[in-house]
């Protein structure tokens, strides 16, 4: 359903699609189904000259049955939905892959710091780049990234990647992506956070590896000429 | 009136209250201004939620015109700036919610209802009720009162996340935001005494024969309501003060650079803004079943578990909050327990729409207005339901959060609650309230114009959702993803729907207005309903029964029973000599 949308551009945006997937197919075929009776019903029983209604209590077990079995149909779909779900955020958020490369995001109100490791994937080092409102991956390569917030909450939101995090002050957030594709793609704050919510945008440049490894050379040390 | 306290329940005491209140000669601001009577103290908080419904639909008009025509001059506004723009998109969550449909389904539906439903003639406690009231009245000038201060309105989202809440630095709305939490905590204190009021008087003033499962569905699910508000609500006033603290003395609750923690309001905030959704949700379910029963003529299908599958939803609405927390930055181990919650939470909700479909079967269904309202209610609410599955299951949380999906989601579960249920409670008890019919072709265009043009408004905002489109956004032209021309169309369509939904307003309350005043006479009982509201005049006079107050001698939706002629049997009917076993 997404991905007539927004291109999956990480490597775990095809199975957040997929989660997406199953509960729209689920849901989609419980509601058209309650929908049928729904109206079937309504339309069926419609008040006619001369014709009482009947008296049903719904207490009797053959009564009863015709909703305690679709419910308990809806709790193995419920049982099912969980352990697609859980799977998917497992994947995303509580596990950690090999990491290639580490890289800092600092919010603020209203604009984005990225400090990137440079050439030798550390951060902290001579070589890193920092730079506002763009930032530089390199496809195919998975970055841990540590995102701060230096004033309210915000939120870091790739959606072609279908990765969101929020910032909060006073803590360090860490989390990973794996680029799947190269191109330009926005990066859009996804928590309000006051009267620039709404222009706070960034871009990041997924790039290969020549090209990132020229960008890198390019800017190294950016960082050092303003590290107190 | 104090003396109902002592009396409640004993039949012979109160036909002599009952009397007594004929009696007295009452000024007007006694009976309309200062009234003690649940009555007018219904009607109160009903005109009061319905003008703060017209502005905050207004709210709604002008930051649906920003995002559909970003940066021109909005008729009756002007240019909207992103500060008004946040300021418009809060207060319209806020006011919608706390000052629509609180007062209106609970407050108003539950003092209306309450004592005439179980057969008292005015709630336990009449000057608390009158307190509440003005209390209530209180905070909704005072949140009024905060668009109009110095910086302007506070802007911060009504979730009012600090440190952006808490810093006037960050909002820009010293002022604004120091009146929007105020407003809020004094809204809340005036909610726990009106609930304490409603539980009490359930509990103690029925109707002599009337047992807790002869209660109408309505007036059990405000009780619940009311229970489940004062048991979560109390976090959140703490917290409030906290956050007004904050804001005014330096304090550091949720300021990290002392020592505070922002995520604990999120907690505080979540742990009541939960069940709060559970708590509008009982009664507008409460209404709908009513209204099922009497225009379908028939009993409530497996009334117990109805009401056992409310007492399970309000149980376990206590164990879901952190799902609007998935992605805030908490450990993400705890998402896959709420998850689990989240989702089972849809067994009895599914069950309860399951039992009123399920009541259609066998009837003998007419399509009055207020049916109409009922049914869609169902319909809207079934789409509202599970849509909230994309967003409690934590996997495809990641995306969804915070995007327009969530927003089409709760409105598509708000808007059944606060408005679809609304009118039909309102044309379904009209007749009670003010003894006059309302136009029925009046009703239908009505009903037609605002169902249709509602699901235009938010199925666009379902595919906006899903496309990616953030929320709280002034204007999309900044964010290249979210420019292109498809997705401003349906931005347009979204906000012409809304224009059109807005107009056809204007034929309720001219109906409603007419009909006050120039509706055929309703009598005791147009709709043949059973329950003991409609064995009074119309409308109910001071002391509701004035020649004493009604017995009880069964249930409440005893429709089309096999062993009588008229299809109702109300409630206070003494069964035929020798009693029918």
């Amino acid at each position: 359903m997404v991905e007539q949308f927004l291109t999956q551009a990480s490597s775990y945006a095809a199975q957040i699609d997929g989660v997406i997937l199953w509960i729209a197919v689920i849901t989609g075929v419980w509601s058209l189904l309650c929908f049928a009776v729904f109206f079937y019903l309504m339309f069926k029983f419609k008040a006619k000259e001369g014709v009482k209604a009947q008296y049903i209590t719904g207490n009797k077990p053959e009564e009863k049955k015709w909703v305690s079995i679709p419910h308990g149909l809806v709790l193995l779909c419920d049982v099912f939905i969980i352990f697609v779900a859980v799977q998917a955020w497992y994947h995303v958020k509580q596990d950690m892959p090999e990491v290639d490369h580490e890289i800092r995001i600092v919010v603020q109100q209203w604009a984005w710091t990225f400090d990137h490791p440079g050439a030798d994937g550390k951060l902290d080092t001579a070589d890193d780049v920092r730079t506002v409102d763009e930032m530089h991956v390199e496809v195919g390569k998975t970055y841990k990234y540590h995102l701060e917030s230096r004033d309210v909450m915000h939120d870091f939101s790739v959606p072609v990647w279908r990765l969101k995090q929020d910032a909060i002050p006073g803590r360090v957030i860490t989390g990973w992506f794996k680029p799947t594709e190269a191109g330009e793609f926005n990066i859009q704050c996804a928590e309000m956070c006051g009267i620039g919510h709404g222009i706070m945008v960034a871009n990041v440049v997924v790039e290969d590896g020549a090209a990132h490894a020229a960008w890198n050379q390019q800017n190294s040390g950016l960082a050092a000429l303003d590290a107190e | 009136m104090a003396e109902t306290i002592i009396s409640g329940g004993h039949p012979a005491e109160k036909h002599d209250h009952g009397h007594d209140h004929g009696h007295h000669e009452q000024s007007f601001w006694e009976k309309y201004v200062f009234s003690v009577d649940h009555k007018v103290i219904a009607m109160q908080y009903m005109f009061t939620g319905m003008a703060m419904g017209i502005i905050g639909a207004f709210m709604a008009y002008v930051f649906r015109m920003q995002l559909a025509f970003p940066g021109t001059h909005v008729p009756g506004f002007g240019v909207v700036s992103p500060g008004e723009y946040n300021a418009l998109v809060t207060n319209h969550g806020t006011i919608m919610i706390f000052w629509v449909a609180m007062p209106v389904l609970i407050a108003a539906f539950g003092n209306f209802l309450i004592p005439l439903m179980i057969g008292c003639d005015d709630m336990v406690f009449p000057r608390l009720n009158r307190l509440s009231y003005q209390i209530f009245l209180l905070s909704a000038v005072v949140i009024l009162l905060s668009l109009y201060v110095q910086g302007g309105g506070f802007g911060g989202a009504w979730t009012a996340y600090p440190p952006l809440s808490a810093v006037a630095e960050y909002n820009n709305t010293p002022l604004g935001s120091t009146l929007w939490v105020v407003a809020v905590a004094l809204e809340f204190a005036a909610f726990l005494m009106g609930g304490i009021n409603f539980i009490t008087t359930a509990m103690n003033s029925r109707a002599p024969g009337m047992k807790a499962f002869d209660i109408p569905i309505v007036v059990w699910f405000i009780v619940i309501a009311s229970i489940l508000f004062l048991a979560s609500v109390g976090p959140l006033i703490a917290g409030a003060i906290m956050l007004l603290f904050d804001q005014n003395l330096g304090t550091g609750f949720f300021n990290p650079t002392a020592g505070g923690d922002p995520v604990l309001w999120q907690h505080l905030f979540w742990f009541f803004g939960h069940p709060e959704v559970y708590v509008v949700l009982l009664p507008a379910m409460g209404i709908v079943a009513d209204i099922i029963t009497v225009f379908s003529r028939k009993k409530l299908f497996a009334y117990r578990t109805v009401i056992y599958t409310a007492i399970g939803t309000g149980v376990l609405s206590f164990f879901v909050w952190a799902h609007h927390q998935f992605i805030s930055g908490i450990d993400p181990r705890m998402a896959n327990i709420f998850t689990v919650t989240t989702v089972l939470i849809s067994i009895p909700i599914a069950e309860m729409c399951f039992l009123y479909i399920a009541t259609l079967f066998g009837g003998s269904i007419r399509f009055t207005t207020p049916m109409l309202w009922a049914l869609a209610f169902i319909g809207e609410f079934i789409i509202g339901g599970v849509t909230g599955i994309f967003l409690g299951a934590s996997g495809s949380d990641i995306y969804f959060h915070d995007t327009y999906f969530v927003l089409a989601h709760f409105h598509y579960t708000f808007f059944p609650i606060a408005v679809i249920a609304t009118f039909a409670g309102i044309t379904h008890w009209f007749p009670k309230m003010f003894g006059r019919m309302m136009n029925e072709t009046l009703g239908k265009v009505h009903f037609w114009g605002t169902v249709i043009t509602f699901n235009c408004i938010f199925l666009p905002l379902f595919v906006l959702g899903t496309a990616g489109q953030h929320r709280r956004i002034y204007n999309y032209n900044h964010f290249p993803e979210l420019a292109e021309p498809w997705m401003q169309d349906l931005r347009v369509f979204a906000t012409i729907s809304l224009v059109v939904m807005l107009a056809f307003q204007v034929v309720f309350l001219f109906n409603f207005a007419w009909s006050f005043f120039n509706g055929p006479k309703a009598g005791k009982n147009p709709w043949r309903a059973s329950t003991l509201e409609w064995t009074t005049e119309s409308p109910p006079p001071h002391g509701n029964w004035p020649e004493g107050l009604p017995t009880c001698y069964r249930g409440p939706y005893e429709y089309s029973h096999p062993d009588r002629d008229e299809d109702f049997w109300p409630q206070n009917e003494p069964p035929a000599e020798p009693t029918p076993a």
